[in-house]
């Protein structure tokens, strides 16, 4: 079993859900993600969410623009963010951690070289964003073979064969993207996502992840009342940017950790 | 090439082009294919598509003999297909005409485009005009400073013009905004994308629009010199006043088809933007292509003296041709380009835009070392007109 179906079953006997917090590697500085992604599993993270920086982060809002390009400028590329996990796992051998970014940096590397340096660091998932299931067959049969999960989004437009088609595809998680838009731009309706769940829950057994407008522990709270995971990455992102390098990670700590004590409320 | 009948369904152009989208933008994208699958194959529409182009672009745009040019370079003859002269100066009406037909056929009140140089932004505004549809135009705020005065034309337009500050603040930042606006906004926007780039069906459904400049010249070039041309070259950013003549020239390969990218200050300076020159394949917009890139698959910058050639990647199409060895890509830099640029205004009285000085800088070339008899037929796609600052300036003159 992976390290991520593993923490999903953990989760489900102990009546809990999963907090899923989102960075971008190399935001603030080099030096910040390792004890960043420490602190989030301090304040209750069940898996872990890196934003690998890219330069045309077309499905992103302002705030993770922002933290690409802060990223970039710190000159991280996905080498350096590979590199980030094997460190983390020097000391974390148990928290799933999944990769997010877009195909071109992972291209570049070239698909075989990735998928085998992510192995060796300890990555457990990636998602892909501009890869459809369509276009990444040998990519996602490089990963199944290497037992790194294949994690696709579903969105409100999503038709039900889109759905089927992923559900097929996707292992891991489904990462259900709450609203039509960017990342972070407008609050999650969670009435909305309540009535498109049902399709998702008809097509695929695999644990169901809510992302894209969660900001706080109340809407945390009722998301996971529906959802099997909560995924928070621009309130974070957003945090980290005001708080700077020297105190993101107690800022981020403070940060989820009422959103922690909601979900187990 | 006889069975030349690219893409496949799914946006296919051998190895290139494809849909590499997020799931967000998944479903506006198979509403949009369908929609021009059934427009393209319905004789009213197609009617009113070339109504328009007739009756408001001004088509057909006529081919060109510059004989006092040909004899000064003492080789091949030179043609030059008149997109110059198109309704708001340049080839991008063709394609914002069916792209904006196409929308009001989807019930879309409000469009949407990104822009670099602003002839598309211009275009797409002065068809939202004669539509009657609201038109947002998303560019980079480093161009926006280059072309104050296409940014003055939209807005007299009714356009509402959106700066751009990420990334490096020019065209391809200027697509990726329009593409989170269409993402957010997708019931009642229509995305008019200015080039064959971009995710399936716009590499396609830009080439079927502009194609027109192809299918009236091997027309109009039978009835000047009664036979095809020897060569066609035109200029390549994104590719689509190339792909539009080149397209209907596919399958006739006696007839050379050349694409000229930007070299910039030359290609071993870095600072260019001859993506299949100097490129390699990736993913960007939605599509694999030829990418100016870094190690980390990072976009890298580009240059050139014309803000249109300004993109770091070009249509798959594009890039299909050249694994195919159907067409061929050169390049020409800021210098020759400004060159032809000033030649062609003395010799001929036309004044073309920069990035069509390109393909004239290429023609200029090759034309003095063919034989009297050879026919080039070079696409002249815009008119310089929005280019006089840009040179004054290169030559030291303040306007």
């Amino acid at each position: 079993m992976s390290r991520i179906a593993g923490r999903f079953a953990e989760l489900k006997a102990a009546g809990r859900k999963a907090l899923i917090p989102y960075v971008t590697a190399g935001d603030p500085l080099k030096a910040s993600t390792v004890p960043l992604l420490h602190g989030m599993v301090e304040a209750g993270s069940d898996i872990l969410e890196i934003g690998v920086p890219f330069s045309d982060p077309m499905a992103d809002g302002p705030a993770i623009q922002r933290a690409s390009e802060r990223a970039l400028k710190n000159g991280i590329g996905l080498s350096d963010v590979l590199g980030f996990v094997k460190t983390f796992r020097e000391k974390d051998n148990l928290t799933p951690v999944v990769l997010m970014g877009y195909a071109n940096p992972i291209e570049a590397m070239g698909v075989e070289k990735f998928v085998a340096a992510a192995k060796v660091a300890g990555v457990d998932g990636v998602i892909v964003v501009d890869y459809p299931p369509e276009e990444c067959g040998p990519f996602a049969d490089l990963c199944g073979k290497a037992g790194i999960d294949c994690i696709f989004l579903l969105a409100p437009t999503s038709t039900d064969a889109r759905i089927r088609e992923v559900a097929r595809a996707g292992t891991g998680y489904l990462y259900y993207v709450s609203l039509k838009g960017v990342t972070g731009v407008k609050s999650v309706d969670v009435a909305e996502v309540a009535a498109q769940l049902p399709r998702l829950r008809a097509a695929s057994k695999l644990p169901i992840g809510v992302g894209f407008g969660i900001r706080d522990a109340e809407s945390a709270l009722a998301i996971s009342k529906i959802a099997d995971a909560v995924i928070i990455g621009t309130r974070i992102v957003q945090e980290i940017e005001s708080a700077g390098a020297e105190h993101a990670v107690a800022r981020v700590k403070a940060l989820l950790a009422p959103i922690r004590k909601a979900l187990d409320s | 090439m006889q069975m030349y009948d690219l893409p496949d369904p799914r946006g296919h152009f051998g190895p290139y082009g494809g849909v590499f989208v997020a799931e967000t933008l998944s479903h506006a994208l198979d509403e949009l294919r369908d929609a021009y699958e059934r427009c393209r194959r319905d004789a009213a529409f197609m009617a009113e598509f070339h109504y328009e182009l007739k009756h408001y672009v001004g088509r057909p745009s006529p081919v060109y003999h510059a004989k006092r040019w040909s004899a000064a370079l003492g080789g091949a003859q030179i043609f030059l297909k008149r997109e110059d002269l198109n309704h708001t100066g340049a080839h991008k009406i063709n394609n914002t005409i069916g792209q904006a037909l196409l929308a009001r056929h989807m019930g879309k009140k409000r469009v949407i485009a990104e822009t670099g140089a602003g002839m598309h932004g211009v275009a797409a505004a002065t068809v939202a005009a004669r539509f009657g549809m609201k038109c947002v135009v998303y560019m980079g705020s480093e161009d926006i400073k280059r072309q104050a005065q296409n940014v003055y034309r939209m807005k007299l337009l009714g356009a509402e013009v959106v700066p751009v500050e990420s990334g490096s603040k020019t065209l391809k930042d200027a697509l990726n905004e329009a593409m989170r606006d269409w993402v957010t906004n997708v019931e009642d926007t229509f995305y008019i994308l200015g080039t064959v780039a971009g995710p399936h069906p716009y590499p396609m459904m830009v080439r079927d629009f502009q194609s027109v400049i192809g299918e009236e010249c091997k027309l109009q070039m039978p009835e000047m010199i009664g036979r095809q041309p020897d060569a066609v070259i035109a200029c390549v950013g994104g590719g689509s006043n190339a792909m539009g003549i080149f397209y209907p020239y596919i399958k006739d390969e006696k007839v050379r088809l050349i694409g000229v990218e930007a070299a910039g200050e030359g290609l071993a300076s870095g600072k260019h933007a001859a993506s299949l020159c100097a490129g390699t394949p990736g993913v960007l917009h939605g599509n694999r292509t030829y990418l100016l890139q870094d190690a980390n698959g990072q976009i890298t910058e580009t240059h050139s003296v014309s803000a249109g050639l300004d993109y770091p990647g070009v249509g798959p199409e594009h890039a299909w041709l050249k694994d195919q060895h159907r067409a061929e890509y050169v390049a020409i830099t800021d210098d020759e380009a400004l060159k032809a640029f000033s030649d062609l205004c003395r010799l001929e009285g036309i004044i073309p835009a920069l990035e069509s000085a390109h393909a004239v800088a290429y023609a200029v070339k090759i034309a003095p070392s063919m034989p009297k008899e050879k026919a080039l037929l070079v696409n002249l796609s815009g008119r310089g007109d929005k280019d006089m600052q840009t040179v004054a300036e290169r030559m030291g003159i303040k306007l």
